[in-house]
């Protein structure tokens, strides 16, 4: 299972094609997993899955140490008479979602998950949930996207979730006013702010994909522009991109200068003055610069390495590089989408090792040898590696914590400095 | 299909995993979709463990399935042979894999490996996570003692009396419910009744360790749920006899060790006579009082339903108003038990059935799995976890066995826990009114670890064919403690539909209080 075409020495710049292709055991999530931060950011959303007790056991062993009185996920587990066509795999699942829908009777938006299982033996639920949301017309929205592993790796989930949205959304009339989509999940508390921030701009007409309501959408038309706040929404940018709206490229607003970048594309956009621009932004940028200080002091001269997991790698190594000071070893991505990405690898320094995709135990091998200050791994790998005296940071947390904006940027350089002073505090 | 808002046991492949990290240098080569790796997960977080399990994933992904995923899962198998050298080879699939039928246990029986081939099959459609650790198990002590096994009528030989005899304690596994302090409980146990641990297995033992099974002179199923297919099949092969008794509660300690006198015609009255827990004061004393009859629900794996149910019981004077098992491999022991107290045993995978259940028996504690506890939050009832599956928080630094009397000690403590204490549940029910300790409160005990409560009792609307409450009677169903009101509406609604009446009125209330005299 090995393909390395390229060798693994550092490559220079990383803007060429000099990267690290490998194939062999991938130690990443699968699309499902993105259930377990979308559901809570759409409260009037049901995301069921249809496919195994695997996949069942994935998202409870996520999700299940919060205890639900209303869970607001399940799976529809395929048994044995579903496989051998003994039963009507659309008339189980249509049982399934009557079901599901009296015992939730206020949901909205109903989100048919695709699984390896189902995907397999090929399962049209894209059809089904057409079907079922002509049932349910006028009452629950029932949309499907795929999160099996074979064709996501964990944050490209929220990717064809909000994909399947995308379609929902009215169309604007072809004289509307330019309004903006800000597409990916957001902390509340970084929409608001953000809110804010382009309404200082006098960008008003500014929507969330998603919203805090799943039958919240956006008008979409010629006149929309798009600023994606996650690196992984290739595919939802593309939709978007084919209902006529425009995608405005920029750095993704991570740290002082990530955020101001991603403020300047909308700016330039919005042909807002420059002097409104600094006056808006010169504050806050301040701010996030000074409660930087002390954790580029912390970070700066270390070294970093990213494992693959959410393909924020590559964003997070330039913000740590270029506001923090750290030096990137290698930096792992599931999957580099340059399209999305070519703003924030012009930034990387020269002699970093950009790879993707993964053969877990080489890259572990080489994680040995390199023996970065700070790995950036998933909970499957940060223990072990733990115990092996380096100390990790788990990556998860990346995708749920506020971690955009200039009000979180120290945050964001937190959670990287946190298991360092960990280390340095323990006296046992 | 079967909607599952959450699932007792994970699949098969997992209990596979479950003997693979239990133990030393083995290793599972799974043929898995990318994503399945999730897994890892349960032993490097909840359970804390320092190491990667020994599982090597071919993680395929959608572009192999046009090309040869057979040939992906040979490389695999010959690079974990090659990279790990374990002394056996478990080779499995997970659901996805079972349906491409690459069939990795024959592809790696065919391969010429540089160790010996376990190959496993785990039908995921149709069987769970604790069936595929037991088979796993039997599987790879089968395969190993096989070839050591004595000829067919050979008899057993007979207890040695130059030595203290010798036990194997079978079924102790990764994920297994406080496995790991149990594992020293029972063998201080076990030193105390006369009797040396021969092997602990699955857990810490290599495979080589394996071999030496056949020098015990008895197997302790500690765990059927994982261990007895192979505890029966030692049975038959090497005439070792099973300790069935799961030393968990005072009583089960005490026939547990008089089971093993009589195996072994050790003295074991000092053991059986004598209290060795906290338990059976803690649970005397007048304090405890107050616990006598509450109304107790108990879900969980065989084990450690059967278990708590006698513990609940005869141990702390409880109610047993259910009791059930998602492990249907070992449900008929659970019925058995239920009869002991003229209940049927719920058997059931599915979390809906047990949640109705609990609905209809309105409990004023239920004892179950990490799962119950969602149920409960929704119920408003108190929750301790007794079982499998479970969360972080119940894989905890301190000791906590559950099996021997240290065991019991812990479930003493754990179990009152939820419950309101006495003083507070008697103010409760004299002083409706008060500002800060009221039915809508948490018990002030837990407030401060910030658990709530949403009283579902009361808020609920009567069952759809009771008559309706008067208005006097629903205020007064409200002054019954919130504990019993569930079971209060229930009787008088229950009382009222036979007696066909037209309205549950205050005089209803207090004639189906008499009826049902509690």
């Amino acid at each position: 299972m090995s393909s390395t075409r390229v060798s693994s020495t550092p490559v220079s710049g990383c803007n060429n094609d000099a990267v690290l292709r490998e194939r062999g055991q991938h130690e990443v999530f699968c699309g499902l997993t993105g259930i377990v931060w979308l559901h809570r950011k759409m409260q009037d959303a049901f995301f069921l899955v249809v496919g195994s007790r695997t996949c069942a056991h994935l998202i409870q062993s996520a999700a299940g140490v919060m205890i639900f009185a209303e869970p607001r996920f399940a799976t529809a587990i395929l048994d044995e008479r579903d496989l051998a066509g003994m039963a009507d795999c659309n008339d189980e699942l249509d049982r399934v979602v009557g079901e599901v829908l009296e015992r939730r009777p206020n949901i909205s938006t109903l989100f048919l998950v695709s699984s390896c299982p189902s995907e397999v033996i090929k399962l049209d639920l894209e059809n089904a949930a057409e079907r079922l949301s002509g049932r349910y017309a006028g009452r629950v929205r029932i949309l499907n996207y795929s999160g099996s592993g074979i064709e996501t790796t964990f944050t490209q989930g929220e990717d064809n979730c909000l994909k399947a949205m995308v379609p929902e959304l009215p169309a604007a009339s072809a004289d509307a006013p330019p309004n903006l989509i800000v597409a990916g999940t957001l902390a509340d508390v970084v929409e608001d702010q953000f809110h804010r921030l382009f309404t200082g701009l006098g960008i008003d007409k500014v929507d969330f994909l998603p919203s805090r309501r799943a039958d919240d959408l956006p008008a979409i038309g010629a006149n929309t522009r798009v600023l994606l706040a996650q690196p992984f929404l290739g595919a939802t940018a593309r939709a978007l991109i084919g209902r006529g709206a425009r995608l405005l490229a920029a750095p993704y607003p991570f740290g002082a200068e990530g955020t101001t970048g991603w403020l300047a594309a909308a700016a330039e956009a919005w042909q807002v003055d420059d002097a409104l621009f600094r006056q808006v932004t010169e504050a806050p940028r301040h701010r996030a610069q000074k409660a930087l200080a002390p954790m580029r002091d912390a970070l700066a001269g270390l070294t970093v390495s990213f494992l693959p997991d959410s393909q924020l790698e590559v964003p997070l190594a330039r913000f740590l590089h270029a506001e923090c000071g750290m030096r990137p070893i290698e930096v792992g991505t599931p999957y580099l989408d340059r399209q999305i990405l070519a703003g924030e690898m012009n930034v990387l320094p020269e002699g970093v090792r950009l790879s993707e995709g993964q053969h877990v135990d080489r890259q572990l091998d080489r994680v040995h040898v390199d023996r970065p200050d700070l790995t950036v791994c998933g909970l499957g790998l940060a223990n072990p590696l733990e115990a092996a005296g380096l100390r990790t940071k788990w990556s998860i947390e990346l995708v749920f914590s506020p971690v955009h904006g200039y009000e979180q940027a120290a945050d964001l350089a937190e959670l990287f400095v946190r298991p360092l002073i960990r280390n340095e505090r323990l006296a046992v | 299909m079967q909607l599952s808002l959450w699932t007792y046991e994970g699949p098969p492949h997992v209990g596979a995993m479950r003997i693979a990290t239990s133990m030393r240098d083995v290793h599972l080569v799974l043929h898995a979709p990318q994503g399945d790796t999730y897994a890892d997960l349960l032993f490097t977080m909840i359970e804390r463990r320092d190491h990667r399990p020994p599982v090597t994933y071919t993680t395929f992904k959608e572009r192999d399935l046009g090309g040869d995923t057979a040939n992906l899962v040979t490389r695999a198998l010959a690079d974990a042979a090659e990279r790990f050298k374990p002394q056996v080879l478990l080779a499995g699939e997970s659901c996805t894999a079972e349906l491409i039928q690459d069939q990795p246990g024959a592809l790696a029986s065919g391969m010429d490996l540089p160790c010996p081939v376990v190959p496993l099959e785990l039908p995921a459609y149709s069987k769970k996570e604790n069936w595929g650790a037991a088979e796993t198990f039997y599987k790879m002590v089968r395969g190993l003692l096989t070839p050591h096994a004595p000829a067919p009528g050979t008899q057993a030989s007979p207890m040695p009396d130059t030595r203290r005899p010798r036990a194997n304690v079978l079924g102790p596994s990764a994920l297994g419910f406080r496995c790991r302090d149990d594992i020293t409980e029972i063998a201080r146990l076990l030193s105390l009744i006369g009797v040396d641990v021969n092997l602990v297995a699955p857990e810490g033992a290599s495979p080589a360790e394996l071999l030496r099974i056949p020098e015990a002179d008895f197997n302790i199923c500690l765990y059927p749920e994982v261990a007895k297919t192979t505890c029966r099949w030692l049975e038959r092969t090497f005439k070792q006899p099973t300790v069935h008794t799961v030393p968990i509660g005072i009583g089960a300690i005490r026939d547990f060790a008089r089971e093993i006198g009589e195996l072994t015609g050790l003295d074991v009255s000092h053991v059986v006579d004598q209290t060795h827990s906290r338990l059976p004061w803690y649970s005397r004393s007048v304090d405890s009082t107050y616990l006598t009859g509450k109304r107790v629900f108990v879900f969980g794996d065989a084990t450690h339903a059967i278990a708590a149910a006698r513990i609940a019981v005869d141990e702390l004077g409880f109610e047993l108003v259910g009791l059930g098992t998602y492990s249907r491999e070992l449900a008929r022991d659970v019925r058995a038990a239920a009869k002991q107290y003229d209940l049927d045993a719920l058997i059931t995978d599915d979390y809906l059935d047990v949640e109705r259940m609990i609905e209809e028996l309105a409990p004023e504690l239920v004892l179950g799995t990490q799962m119950e506890r969602h149920i409960a939050k929704r119920r408003g009832i108190g929750c301790a976890v007794i079982s499998a599956p479970f969360h972080v928080q119940d894989c905890p630094a301190r000791y906590s066995p559950q099996v021997g009397f240290e065991g019991a000690n812990v479930i003493f403590d754990t179990w009152v826990h939820p419950l309101v204490m006495g003083l507070e549940e008697h103010l409760l029910g004299m002083f409706r009114d008060d500002f800060e300790f009221h039915d809508d409160a948490t018990a002030s005990h837990l407030a401060a670890e910030g658990e709530t409560r949403t009283d579902a009792a009361t808020t609920q609307h009567a069952a759809n064919d009771a008559p309706p409450w008067h208005a006097d009677a629903e205020a007064e169903l409200k002054k019954i403690p919130f504990f019993v009101r569930g079971k209060a509406r229930r009787n008088t609604e229950a009382y009222a539909r036979d007696l066909a009446l037209s309205e549950i009125t205050l005089d209803t209330l207090y004639e189906a209080k008499a009826h049902f005299s509690r």
